[in-house]
C-alpha cells in the first residue's frame, strides 16, 4: 500500500530546553519557502504563531509487545499523524519537536514500524539543536543529549557566539566523537539554512549517504565536500578537523557512545546479509545507528544499508560509476560495541 | 440484486451512519453529509477525529482537532456539547442512558444525560472509551490494559492489565466480555466475571474495525484478508476455538465490518472498496459493492435491515440496499 509519491516526509527535532528549538521552529512556520508544514509539538509554549496545523502531544512511548525491549515507539505519534493523514491536502511536510530530554529513538522508530504512519509518511531527518555554551554540563548529567547527537543526521550546534573559537572546536570534536556520520552546522540564533534541515532525504535510500561527506570520506586526508554556503552569520563551518579513525570508544570525557567504522572491500552476499542480519538482532539494543554502501561481489550496483536498533532497510541504490572503487564501508553508532569482533566479522564476509 | 446509491464526497470518511432512517457520512474535515431528500451538508467540528452513533438519543456524536464534542441530530441540527481546550478530541462514545464520553490526552470526560459531566485522569493517554450495554460501565483502553470506571458511583476503578498499548475497546452486547484492540496486530479479551484472558492473534494487519453480531454471539472483526469472526456463545468465550474466515480474498484486506441486526450475515468491506455480505453458516458470499476508489471505513445497518450506509477513506461513499 505504501506509495512514494505521496509520502509526507517528517523531520524530528530535537535537543534540549534552550538549546534554540522554538527559534528554529518559529523559522520554518514563517519563513518564504512556499511549503506549508504542520507541526507536532509536546506544548504550545512559545511558538508566537497562530497555526491550526500546530497540534499538541503528549509524549507517550509504546513498548511492543514482541519481546523486544528496544521496539519502542511514540503512540501519540501515531495517533496524530494518522488523523493529520486523513487531510493530506493541508501540508506538504510533518516537524515533529521532542521535549528536552525525549528519545529521539522511539520517535524515529515510529515511522518504520506502525505499518499505517509508514505507508504515509517517512521519516526525512532527525535535527538535534545542540548549545554550545551548555553542551559539556548536559553531556554530564544526562544520558539523553549524548543520544540526541548520536542518532541525529543533522547538528545544528547553536549559541557559537557564547564561547571562544577554543571551547568551539572542543564542542565540535566532542559531537564528531560521538556521531561522525552527523552533518554539523555552526550557527547563532539558530540561523540555519532551512534547507540544511528541511528535506533532507537522510532516510531514503537512494539519498542516503550521497551527501554524507563525513561518512564517506572519513578515512580520507581531510576532505570536505560540504557545499554549505548558507552562512548568515559570517562563521566558516564545516571545518573537518576529523580525520582520525573511529574505530574504538571515544576518550572524550563523559561520551559513551562510540563509532566503529569499517571498511572493506566487495561482501559475498551469501555470508555478508547473514551477518547484519544477526549483528543486529544480538547487538541491537546497543546500536542506536547504522549506515553502510556496500559493495556485493557480481554486482553492478551500490547496495546501502541502514538502521535503527533492530530495524534494518537495505536497497540496490545506483550503479556503480566507472572508475568508482568497489568498496564497503559500514559505520555503527552505539554503545558498548566490541569494534574488533565487528571489524573481524565484517572483513571474514568478504568475498573471496 | 443490491443496488448501490453512491454519495461522492471529497475527503475521508470517518464514520456512517443512520440517524433516524437517514444516511449520515461524517467527513475528517468536519462536514457532516446527509442523504434526506437530496444532499445536505452541515459543519461540525473544524478537522473530526471521532464520531460514534448515540442509540439512546438516536444522533451523531463527533469529536475533532478543534478540542470540541458536538451532536449533530436528524434535520441537521448541530450542538456543542463539550469543549476540552486546544487539545485533540480523539475519541468519543455514547451510553444507553444518553451519557456520552470522550477523551483528551489523558483525560476521559462522561456526560450525563442531565448535563453534569465528571473528569476521570489516566497515567497514560486513553485511546478508546466504550459504555457498557447497561450504561453502569465505562471502558478506558490504554497502554498495558482497560480502566473500568462507574461513572455515576464513587469507588475505585476495576484495572484490567495486560502488556502492550490498547487501542480500542467494545462490551459484548450481553456485558460479559471486554474486547480490545492492540497496537499491535491482535485483539485482547476479558470475561469480566472472572478476569480470565482471551488473546486473539494471527492478524496479519492491525484490526481496526469490531462488531458484534445478534445478542453477541460472535464479534466479527477486519485486520486480515477475510472477515475474523470469533465465537463468544459458550462461557468462555472464543478460548479454544477457531474463528470463522468469511469473505476471503486473495488480494485484499478487510477494513470495516458491519453485523447484520438480526440474522447471522456480516457486511464486509475491503482496502479496495469492494463490499460483501457473507452468512455465518454455509460462508455463503453476495457481492454489494463494486471496487471503489478508497478503503471502506465505516458501515451501518438500518433499522429495516435493508440499508447499509458505507464510508471510505477516498470519499465515494453511498447507500446499499439489499432488497432493490
Amino acid at each position: 500500500m505504501s506509495d512514494a509519491q505521496t509520502q509526507i516526509p517528517v523531520t524530528v527535532l530535537t535537543g534540549y530546553l534552550g538549546a534554540g528549538k522554538t527559534t528554529l521552529l518559529n523559522r520554518i512556520l514563517s519563513e518564504n519557502h512556499g511549503r506549508r508544514y504542520a507541526v507536532i509539538v509536546n506544548e504550545f509554549g512559545e511558538i508566537g504563531i497562530d497555526n491550526d496545523l500546530i497540534v499538541e502531544s503528549d509524549e507517550e512511548i509504546y513498548e511492543m509487545n514482541n519481546g523486544c525491549v528496544c521496539c519502542t515507539v511514540r503512540g501519540d505519534l501515531i495517533r496524530v499523524v494518522e488523523g493529520l493523514m486523513r487531510r493530506p491536502g493541508r501540508f506538504d511536510a510533518i516537524v515533529v519537536e521532542t521535549t528536552g530530554l525525549a528519545d529521539p529513538v522511539p520517535v524515529a522508530q515510529t515511522f518504520f514500524m506502525d505499518d499505517d504512519v509508514r505507508s504515509k509518511t517517512k521519516l526525512d531527518a532527525v535535527v538535534a539543536l545542540v548549545d554550545a555554551k551548555h553542551l559539556p554540563l548536559r553531556l554530564k548529567d544526562s544520558k539523553e543529549a549524548e543520544d540526541q547527537i548520536a542518532f541525529a543526521d543533522v547538528v545544528v550546534l547553536n549559541k557559537t557566539d557564547l564561547v571562544t573559537p577554543d571551547e568551539l572546536a572542543k564542542v565540535e570534536a566532542t559531537i564528531r566523537a560521538i556521531n561522525p556520520a552527523a552533518r554539523i552546522h555552526r550557527t547563532t540564533r539558530a540561523g540555519v539554512a532551512l534547507s540544511e534541515v528541511l528535506d533532507r532525504g537522510a532516510f531514503d535510500l537512494s539519498r542516503a549517504l550521497e551527501n554524507d561527506p563525513h561518512f564517506l570520506e572519513a578515512h580520507d586526508d581531510h576532505h570536505d565536500h560540504d557545499h554549505d554556503h548558507h552562512d548568515h552569520d559570517g562563521h566558516h563551518h564545516h571545518h573537518d578537523h576529523d580525520g582520525h579513525d573511529h574505530a574504538h570508544p571515544s576518550d572524550i570525557h563523559d561520551v559513551t557512545v562510540q563509532s566503529v567504522s569499517l571498511r572493506g572491500g566487495e561482501m559475498d552476499p551469501k555470508k555478508f546479509f547473514p551477518w547484519i542480519e544477526k549483528i543486529t538482532q544480538m547487538e541491537g539494543p546497543n546500536i542506536l545507528r547504522l549506515k553502510g554502501i556496500i559493495a556485493l561481489k557480481g554486482d553492478d550496483e551500490r547496495y546501502v544499508i541502514q538502521g535503527v536498533h533492530m530495524i534494518i532497510e537495505g536497497d540496490h541504490q545506483r550503479a556503480w560509476k566507472d572508475g568508482e572503487k568497489h568498496e564497503s564501508r559500514l559505520v555503527f553508532i552505539g554503545r558498548e560495541l566490541d569494534a574488533e569482533r565487528l571489524k573481524k566479522s565484517f572483513e571474514a564476509c568478504q568475498a573471496a | 440484486m443490491p443496488t448501490v446509491a453512491p454519495l461522492d464526497l471529497e475527503g475521508h470518511c470517518v464514520t456512517a451512519v443512520f440517524v433516524g432512517d437517514v444516511p449520515h457520512f461524517a467527513l475528517a474535515d468536519g462536514t457532516v453529509h446527509r442523504l434526506d431528500n437530496g444532499h445536505k451538508t452541515v459543519q461540525a467540528n473544524d478537522g473530526l477525529l471521532a464520531a460514534f452513533h448515540d442509540a439512546a438519543n438516536d444522533r451523531l456524536i463527533t469529536g475533532g482537532e478543534d478540542g470540541k464534542v458536538f451532536a449533530v441530530k436528524a434535520g441537521g441540527e448541530v450542538t456543542d456539547l463539550a469543549s476540552a481546550g486546544k487539545k485533540w478530541i480523539t475519541s468519543v462514545a455514547a451510553g444507553p442512558q444518553g451519557a456520552i464520553a470522550y477523551a483528551t490526552g489523558k483525560t476521559a470526560f462522561v456526560r450525563f444525560a442531565d448535563g453534569k459531566t465528571r473528569e476521570f485522569a489516566h497515567p497514560r493517554s486513553v485511546e478508546g472509551l466504550a459504555f457498557s450495554p447497561k450504561g453502569m460501565r465505562f471502558g478506558v483502553a490504554r497502554y498495558n490494559g482497560a480502566t473500568l470506571h462507574f461513572p455515576a458511583a464513587e469507588g475505585k476503578p476495576v484495572e484490567l492489565e495486560w502488556a502492550g498499548a490498547h487501542t480500542g475497546i467494545t462490551f459484548s452486547p450481553d456485558g460479559a466480555f471486554l474486547v480490545t484492540t492492540m497496537q499491535e496486530n491482535a485483539l485482547h479479551g476479558w470475561k469480566l466475571a472472572d478476569g480470565k484472558h482471551m488473546r486473539m492473534t494471527g492478524y496479519p494487519g492491525k484490526v481496526k474495525s469490531l462488531s458484534w453480531s445478534v445478542k453477541g454471539k460472535w464479534l466479527a472483526s477486519s485486520g486480515a484478508p477475510a472477515a475474523i469472526v470469533w465465537p463468544f456463545s459458550g462461557k468462555d468465550g472464543p478460548m479454544g476455538k477457531a474463528p470463522l474466515e468469511l469473505g476471503t480474498r486473495g488480494n485484499a484486506m478487510v477494513t470495516a465490518v458491519a453485523c447484520h441486526p438480526s440474522q447471522d450475515v456480516v457486511a464486509v468491506g475491503y482496502d479496495d472498496g469492494m463490499v460483501m455480505a457473507v452468512r455465518f453458516s454455509d460462508a455463503k458470499e453476495v457481492l454489494l459493492r463494486r471496487p471503489g476508489k478508497g478503503a471502506i471505513t465505516s458501515m451501518m445497518w438500518d433499522k429495516e435491515e435493508r440499508r447499509i450506509a458505507f464510508g471510505s477513506a477516498a470519499g465515494d461513499c453511498g447507500v446499499i440496499d439489499i432488497t432493490a
